[in-house]
């Protein structure tokens, strides 16, 4: 009974070498930081912060937020392939999660252009810095995810990848996963939060 | 491989509907503001550890990382909250 036990339990592990894990940790905590410091400049003047809030585009940010969860579903089942060595289903989920990616570059694009359009820069008010500088930080990320993501897709092609080779692609999913709940926060911080 | 079969194709639908329903429904004006952003908030935490549980799989993860990890979320909604509550009414 003893041994059935044991043979239940999965053992405890990170996905990935341990170094993204490091990065990851830090990357959460600097994000938590900026958002302390947007609530803070927020609080300083919310009626500022709420008119120009009224100005993005909500529908937008729940597309991208939607494009960006399932980028993330995508890779999570391309990790799965990998580890019961499906490898023939591998470069189609990759390349959907780089695909997704792209697209939510070009949405954000589209944002920013409208944006510029209308003279909004991120000189135009404190709300506005934020707004350029955290979606800017997290569009920044998103380029390095897709760029990961279609280099795993082209070298997937080759079947590079299998339950004994998985660990840099287990690496480049987890920092993915990092950018889509950083949108997940980021999304209802600068479109969603109406003021009292 | 069926993709339906899949626990994180269940928690990508879960989180599908939980985005829409906080952009296209608890953010419109029929709540009042303080029952949308804590709503939201609550939301988004709890969107974001399944997205660590299942798709950066700390599900399976040493159980101090998986706990400091899961602390994440509900602490950036707590300061979040915070200071939404404490600003002055507009």
């Amino acid at each position: 009974m003893g041994v059935a036990a044991s043979e239940g339990v999965k053992p405890k592990r990170l996905p990935g070498v341990e170094g993204v894990w490091v990065f990851i940790g830090a990357d959460s905590v600097i994000f938590g930081i900026l958002f302390l410091t947007f609530m803070q400049d927020r609080f300083k003047n919310p009626a500022l912060f709420e008119a120009s809030r009224h100005t993005l585009n909500m529908n937008l940010g729940g597309i991208d937020t939607l494009i960006l969860l399932t980028s993330s579903w995508s890779v999570a089942l391309a990790v799965q392939a990998m580890k019961r060595d499906q490898i023939d289903r591998e470069p189609r989920l990759l390349l959907g999660g780089a695909v997704t990616g792209l697209m939510f570059m070009v949405s954000k694009s589209i944002e920013y252009f409208q944006k510029f359009a209308h003279g909004i820069t991120p000189g135009t008010n404190p709300f506005y810095m934020w707004y350029f500088t955290l979606t800017g930080i997290h569009l920044a990320h998103v380029l390095l995810g897709t760029s990961l993501l279609t280099y795993l897709w082209i070298r997937s092609r080759r079947g590079t990848y299998d339950h004994l080779h998985k660990a840099v692609p287990e690496s480049v999913a987890s920092f993915w996963h990092l950018v889509d709940l950083l949108w997940i926060v980021l999304f209802p911080l600068l479109y969603l939060m109406r003021a009292a | 491989m069926s993709v339906l079969r899949e626990r994180v194709t269940w928690v990508w639908l879960a989180l599908v509907v939980l985005t829409c329903l906080t952009t296209w429904g608890l953010s419109q004006d029929l709540f009042s503001p303080a029952v949308a952003v804590v709503g939201n908030f609550l939301i988004a935490a709890v969107k974001v550890r399944y997205v660590m549980l299942d798709f950066m799989e700390l599900r399976d993860a040493p159980i101090p990382v998986r706990l400091v990890f899961e602390a994440w979320p509900f602490a950036v909604a707590a300061i979040i909250l915070g200071f939404w509550f404490a600003a002055p009414a507009v």
